[in-house]
């Protein structure tokens, strides 16, 4: 379903149909072939191929953990990939170590940047070169820096403390270090996420100057509207595989969301229609910042009622995660409101939002929702160890802890050797049910639920869907953070799409399609309104 | 071919109980190799440590004298560990508690029941450690300070005011110039069990079994060992993690400087040099080697006291430095913290066979879509 009004952004950038046709004749400059790798319990790149040419700019999509980072780290010789192999303008290439790297012309910009902050510019740019005679002139160096800088337009002043830059100048830094050692192949890891729209466009075009010269870059991204401005191919990964390679004019910014999302087998469960009650959460010009200090949301308004399952869509990094840890007190919000029922509860501290009912199942279930070195049974009083039915003033009753636990694991079916089981050697499904069951216990009337059924299995993805509906069937009103737009569709009952940290709509589930949802996420969201209606 | 370090999956448990004894050993073997270059026999000397540490009366009083101290700031130090808050200051917080003490003894025990001077010696003692512990720990909590520095700097404050007081203002006028202050009224003197060994040593056991039960059976103990584990966690479940360092740090330092207030009323009688020697910064290997389970610290704690008891002996017996036990005991630390490393982590060969252009001709995952 091509949609006409995507393509608006890329033709203001114009350029890239005729860089593709010139740069596609010759060999590819640059291919990666079959690469593996696995980490403990994780296959983070899986026979992945890909292929850069010459002069163009190829985005690396996928959603966080895809193994977009993993694989470029390869690239640049951080991490040895256990299979596969790269080549160079046709050669076989060994990469060892980022200076293997260098020496072949990669060079990679990384998202946390890799400057000494109290050195100048000059400094950082010669540091870590080779053949460097014992005394070195730093003012040649700081003249070929500048005539670097002007040839791609990236003002810097080399004498500067890196400690005195903005960090979109330190960007610029990082690329002209790249520059000054010849790097051919430019790779820029979420290089947008710490810049301003503004600052955006300078990189856009500074990438542009640097491919019409014959380099090529690598731009690694979750932003759709990102892919369709900037770059020429497209290769979408999609759990640690390649999902597609595609050339990016001719496709849209909903099929690489329809594509980076993935399908699963779609659940038909038994809902019965929403009954809604009273509000029990609300948000009121909710505002708050990311951990770069960026804001990620920008004045969300949302009501979930009683006995209703409200659905979060969007691309992972719209401010799913700053939402849901503001509501549960964890993070800061900067302006508006938290509401639980008829408490204002903005800005009080996670004991507060949990006493008042709220339960949350994390995004990071092993690094928030769980102590990995605890017990099952410890684990599962995380939250109610306070009450008095798990302790008796100051002194925890563990009798009653085990029995807890037995029954929470029995009502969830949790599949552990024991309650005492250390809860890191549980498997992914199982981690979930024990966070569930810890939270469904504690919380009463709201649930906050972050991407529940992520990286699990059919079996307990249709388990954890079950449990959220029967949460919302005893009066819970839930709200449910996805990236998967048909979880939405068969379990919420109005789905709010989340772009760059505001609502771009809420539309009822029963009126959504996922065509519709990923054009919103894309955020378009003036015409998507006229044309549902 | 290549060797690839990766975490293990698992830790068993038979592991963490081997690490500190295998430690133990590899240092003993390090110490006979350093023995050996220094051209003594290493059996021997080894043999005249364990007699003169372990085999009469008089060496195992010894031994618990110096035990005792250990004990009590490794079970401050522990505590505080647990929680990841690096208590570098044992050191410090019991020459406070020695400090406190000796105010007490010296200055306010004849306005008191005779039966009162110990407890309020004690209790001086206690209160002091943990108030020189709770610096710190305010600006940490709320001012994200790295502790590591601000409790190590604090031992130096503590050791020098110490020392100028027995120097000083609170020398014994009729000391003919010793430094040290005037021997404490009887009233004060901590009651002893047997040769030297004072009751410090029932206080480590009792505060070794409290802390146990603390830990293990209590709600904020509970809450301590879920932000030790997992910080992160920690703050998700609705734990106040600033007050919690307070009270943490309020324990740890108050252990610490009972341990001091032992000290100086149970075995020195009064204020002299030789109340800071070492005994906070043992700890902490101490602390590290018994994996932060109090019953360990007793136990660990009495091997390192009769290391150094062994020490002195060797001295004596064998003509050799008392430096030697402390190179034995720093010894320890090093398989120790490399001995943790391999607990959790291994290293494996991976044969790799050269990238061919096989590889390559892998299908293309799920491109066709």
């Amino acid at each position: 379903m091509p949609c006409p009004l995507l393509y608006h952004a890329r033709t203001a950038h114009g350029d890239g149909i005729a860089m593709m046709s010139e740069g596609k004749t010759g060999p590819p400059l640059l291919r990666m072939a079959g690469i593996t790798k696995r980490f403990p319990g994780v296959l983070a790149n899986d026979r992945v191929d890909l292929e850069l040419y010459q002069g163009e700019v190829l985005a690396l999509l996928g959603e966080n953990g895809a193994g977009k980072s993993t694989l470029m780290n390869i690239l640049c010789g951080l991490y040895r990939p256990d299979d596969g192999a790269i080549y160079i303008d046709g050669q076989l290439a060994t990469i060892n170590s980022p200076r293997d790297a260098y020496d072949l012309g990669i060079g990679m910009v990384h998202q946390h940047f890799m400057l000494v902050e109290t050195m100048t510019v000059t400094e950082n740019v010669v540091l870590g070169l080779q053949g460097l005679p014992f005394r070195t002139d730093l003012r040649e160096a700081s003249e070929r820096l500048l005539e670097l800088a002007s040839r791609y337009h990236l003002e810097v002043d080399p004498e500067a403390y890196i400690w005195q830059l903005s960090v979109g100048e330190q960007q610029r830094v990082e690329i002209l270090k790249l520059l000054y050692r010849g790097a051919q192949v430019l790779i820029l890891d979420e290089p947008t996420s710490v810049l301003t729209p503004q600052e955006v466009d300078d990189l856009v075009r500074v990438v542009r100057r640097m491919v019409a010269e014959d380099k090529a870059a690598i731009f690694i991204t979750h932003k759709m509207n990102e892919v369709m401005k900037f770059s020429d191919r497209v290769t979408v990964l999609r759990k640690g595989q390649v999902a597609a390679t595609l050339s990016t004019p001719q496709t849209t910014a909903q099929e690489l969301a329809r594509l980076m999302v993935g399908r699963e087998v779609l659940f038909r469960l038994e809902k019965t229609p929403c009954q809604p009650g009273r509000p029990i959460l609300r948000l009121n010009d909710l505002e708050a910042i990311d951990d770069k200090g960026l804001p990620a949301l920008r004045g969300v308004t949302l009501t979930v009622h009683a006995g209703e399952i409200v659905g979060i869509a969007g691309v992972a990094g719209n401010g799913q995660r700053e939402l849901a840890e503001v509501i549960t007190g964890l993070r800061p919000a900067t302006a508006g409101e938290v509401w639980i029922g008829e408490r204002r509860l903005t800005n009080r501290s996670p004991l507060d939002v949990i006493r008042a009912g709220v339960g949350y199942i994390p995004e990071d279930r092993v690094g928030m929702g769980l102590v990995g070195g605890m017990s099952v049974c410890e684990n599962l009083a995380l939250k109610s160890y306070r009450g008095s039915e798990l302790s008796r003033g100051p002194v925890l009753r563990p009798a009653a802890m085990r029995r807890l636990a037995q029954q929470l694991i029995e009502s969830f079916s949790i599949a552990t050797p024991s309650p005492d089981t250390l809860v890191k050697f549980l498997s992914g499904g199982n981690l979930q049910k024990t966070i569930l069951a810890r939270e469904l216990k504690a919380c009463d009337g709201v649930l906050v639920a972050v991407y529940p059924t992520r990286g699990l299995d059919v079996g307990a993805t249709e388990s954890v869907r079950r449990l959220l509906l029967e949460e919302r069937e005893s009066g819970t009103g839930v709200l449910l953070v996805s990236e998967d737009l048909d979880e939405l569709l068969s379990i919420a009952d109005r789905i709010a799409v989340l772009f760059e940290g505001q609502v771009v709509g809420v539309l009822p589930a029963a009126e959504a399609d996922a065509a519709t949802l990923g054009l919103m996420m894309a955020g378009e969201q003036a015409q998507m309104e006229g044309e549902t209606r | 071919m290549r060797i690839v370090f990766e975490k293990r999956e698992s830790v068993s448990r038979s592991a963490r109980a081997l690490v500190p004894i295998v430690s133990f050993l590899l240092s003993l073997v390090f110490g006979a190799g350093l023995l050996w270059l220094v051209g003594v026999d290493p059996w021997e000397t080894y043999r005249a440590m364990a007699r003169g540490a372990l085999a009469t009366q008089y060496a195992l009083s010894e031994t618990l004298v110096k035990a005792i101290p250990l004990m009590l700031t490794s079970l401050g130090v522990a505590i505080a560990f647990r929680m990841l808050f690096w208590n570098i200051g044992a050191e410090g917080q019991l020459a406070m508690g020695g400090l406190a003490a000796t105010g007490v003894a010296l200055f306010v025990a004849g306005s008191l029941p005779t039966w009162a001077v110990v407890p309020a010696a004690i209790a001086a003692g206690m209160l002091a450690g943990g108030l020189w512990a709770l610096v710190p720990a305010l600006l940490r909590a709320y001012l994200k300070v790295n502790e590591t520095i601000t409790t190590l700097m604090m031992n130096y404050i503590a050791a020098l005011w110490v020392s100028h007081l027995y120097h000083g203002p609170w020398r014994d006028p009729a000391g003919y110039g010793f430094p040290g202050t005037a021997q404490f009224p009887a009233s004060a003197w901590l009651p002893r069990l047997f040769g030297r060994v004072h009751l410090g040593l029932v206080f480590a056991v009792v505060a070794a079994a409290l802390l146990w039960f603390v830990l293990q059976r209590t709600r904020w103990g509970f809450e301590v060992r879920i932000t030790g584990q997992n910080p992160v966690a920690a703050r998700y479940s609705g734990i106040r993690i600033a007050r919690n360092i307070l009270l943490v740090m309020l324990v740890s330092g108050a252990l610490c400087g009972l341990a001091g207030a032992a000290e100086v009323t149970g075995v020195m009688r009064r204020l002299q040099q030789g109340l800071t020697v070492g005994y906070g910064y043992t700890a902490i290997i101490v602390a590290w080697m018994s994996q932060l389970n109090p019953w360990g610290v007793l136990l660990v704690a009495f091997l390192l006291g009769a290391l150094l008891v062994g020490g002195d002996q060797i001295q004596m017996a064998m003509g050799l430095p008392a430096a030697m036990a402390l190179v034995l005991q720093g010894a320890l630390l090093f398989p120790m913290l490399g001995g943790t490393l391999f607990a959790e982590y291994r290293l494996r060969i991976v044969r790799t066979a050269a990238p061919t252009a096989a590889v390559a001709q892998h299908p293309v995952a799920e491109e066709a879509e």
